[in-house]
């Protein structure tokens, strides 16, 4: 399963997806430049992304957890997700994310 | 929401055996294992509280993997350490960062807070995690330039005097409980009061809401579901901000004064300019002493490096135990340190005020 990401210089990334890992592991992981203070505890705001391309409406809906957390992120947008929040899965195959601006 | 704590004024340097940059978990029991061999400590954080990204990311959520502990909240555990090291009295400066370290002629460290506190100590021990939480700037181009601009005017992330912001325009962003308690406290005396946040909702406390909605109806209050993209002005001197909706409309909005409340954020901070030896942000310790490349200046838990590393709390309890042990050796030159254990040694029960 693919993910692809586009870190804050703009440069493109496609990693690959492992199964009941978020998507900010996989980021970090893959050298992208995503703080993830908490560690993946949705207590920080610092992994979040955007989610492009339709991506969004696919997903689970954020938790009222995450919502409420996304109130601490800078620049969100409609978009915007908390990446530490989103699971991959088949469901998730190809999904496209844009790391935020800190 | 209290006003930032009075600088030290006394001038006085404060001599002491080991100070310890940071107050989380691992700068706290640091204490207990120093406590044990009969140093005494003082500790410095930016935060207004013990316990660091526990207390400030995650007071409430449980940790499971604190040994003896099944579970514990962040919290919890820094109550907890706070209890096991009372004992040994620990001087805390919450609400200071320390901003310079410098050797002295005789070998001890200056060590130096943005209040003026001086702390003078054979030994230093930075368990400063990822650094000092600052609060979070929202990423509008050249907003620097209007900070520290003065009292009641340009960006501010902390209200310190309610009063400097009688009379003006004031632009707030946020939807958590500081912004949401500043718009209902500034709202009284400021000429005009706007909030934006990305979202016609909040994840301050309910009551909060309630007033603010209030004041919205009664006219002291202008909501907007916008986010800040530009910032206007000369350097120093702020006239107003573009705003934002999600529909991509844009329009001007006048203000003296650009509060965000974002939280807090990590960042490095000072630590970087102490002359100490980095990698990657990191500060790389040998594992039998965990001392960094500069004798005197140890660094125990997230914010070192080593092989093998793992960045929990239990690897920084045990770092901390044998930190102490090379420390003793800085702080009392030619002692002999005897080992003991909490268990069966009477002396180290009498320093708990166990026996």
């Amino acid at each position: 399963m693919k993910i692809f990401a586009i870190d804050r210089q703009g440069k493109e990334y496609t990693l690959e997806g492992r199964d009941g890992w978020s998507v900010m592991e996989i980021l970090r992981d893959g050298g992208l430049d995503i703080a993830a203070e908490c560690g993946g505890a949705c207590a920080c705001a610092t992994c979040h992304v955007y989610v492009n391309d339709g991506w969004f409406d696919k997903l689970p809906k954020p938790s009222d957890a995450e919502i409420d957390m996304l109130d601490m992120a800078l620049a969100v947008e409609p978009n915007s997700r908390l990446s530490c929040q989103i699971i991959c899965s088949d469901e998730t195959d190809g999904i496209k994310v844009t790391v935020a601006p800190e | 929401m209290t006003d930032a704590p009075a600088p030290a004024t006394s001038g006085q340097p404060i001599h002491t055996d080991v100070a310890i940059i940071g107050a989380g978990p691992i700068g706290l029991f640091a204490v207990f294992e120093l406590g044990l061999l009969d140093l005494k400590c003082h500790l410095i954080d930016i935060l207004d509280r013990p316990g660091g990204q526990c207390t400030e990311l995650y007071p409430e959520k449980p940790i499971y993997d604190i040994p003896g502990l099944p579970i514990v909240t962040g919290q919890e555990l820094v109550n907890r350490l706070m209890e096991q090291i009372k004992p040994f009295d620990p001087q805390f400066h919450f609400g200071e960062m320390a901003t310079s370290l410098e050797k002295l002629a005789d070998g001890r460290w200056k060590l130096v807070t943005d209040a003026g506190t001086e702390i003078i100590a054979p030994v230093v021990v930075i368990a400063a995690g990822a650094g000092s939480f600052q609060p979070k700037r929202p990423p509008v181009p050249g907003i620097e330039a209007f900070e520290n601009a003065g009292d009641g005017i340009g960006v501010h992330y902390a209200v310190r005097k309610m009063e400097t912001f009688r009379g003006k325009n004031i632009l707030i962003a946020g939807g958590g409980d500081s912004a949401l308690d500043w718009v209902i406290n500034l709202a009284p005396l400021a000429k005009t009061l706007t909030l934006v946040h990305h979202r016609d909702g909040f994840r301050a406390a309910q009551h909060s809401v309630n007033q603010m909605r209030e004041l919205e109806k009664e006219g002291k209050v202008k909501f907007h579901v916008a986010s800040v993209k530009a910032i206007h002005g000369e350097p120093g001197k702020l006239t107003g901000v573009t705003l934002a909706g999600h529909d991509k409309s844009e329009w001007h909005h006048e203000t003296d004064a650009f509060l965000p409340f974002f939280g807090l954020t990590i960042k490095l901070g000072p630590i970087a300019e102490f002359g100490i030896n980095l990698h990657e942000n990191l500060i790389p310790v040998d594992t039998a002493r965990f001392e960094s490349q500069t004798p005197g200046i140890f660094a125990i838990g997230d914010i070192n490096t080593y092989a093998g590393k793992l960045k929990l709390i239990l690897s920084g309890f045990h770092e901390a135990a044998l930190m102490a042990q090379a420390a003793f050796h800085i702080a009392r030159p030619g002692e002999k340190l005897r080992f003991q254990y909490t268990t069966s040694s009477s002396n180290l029960q009498k320093k708990l005020g166990v026996s």
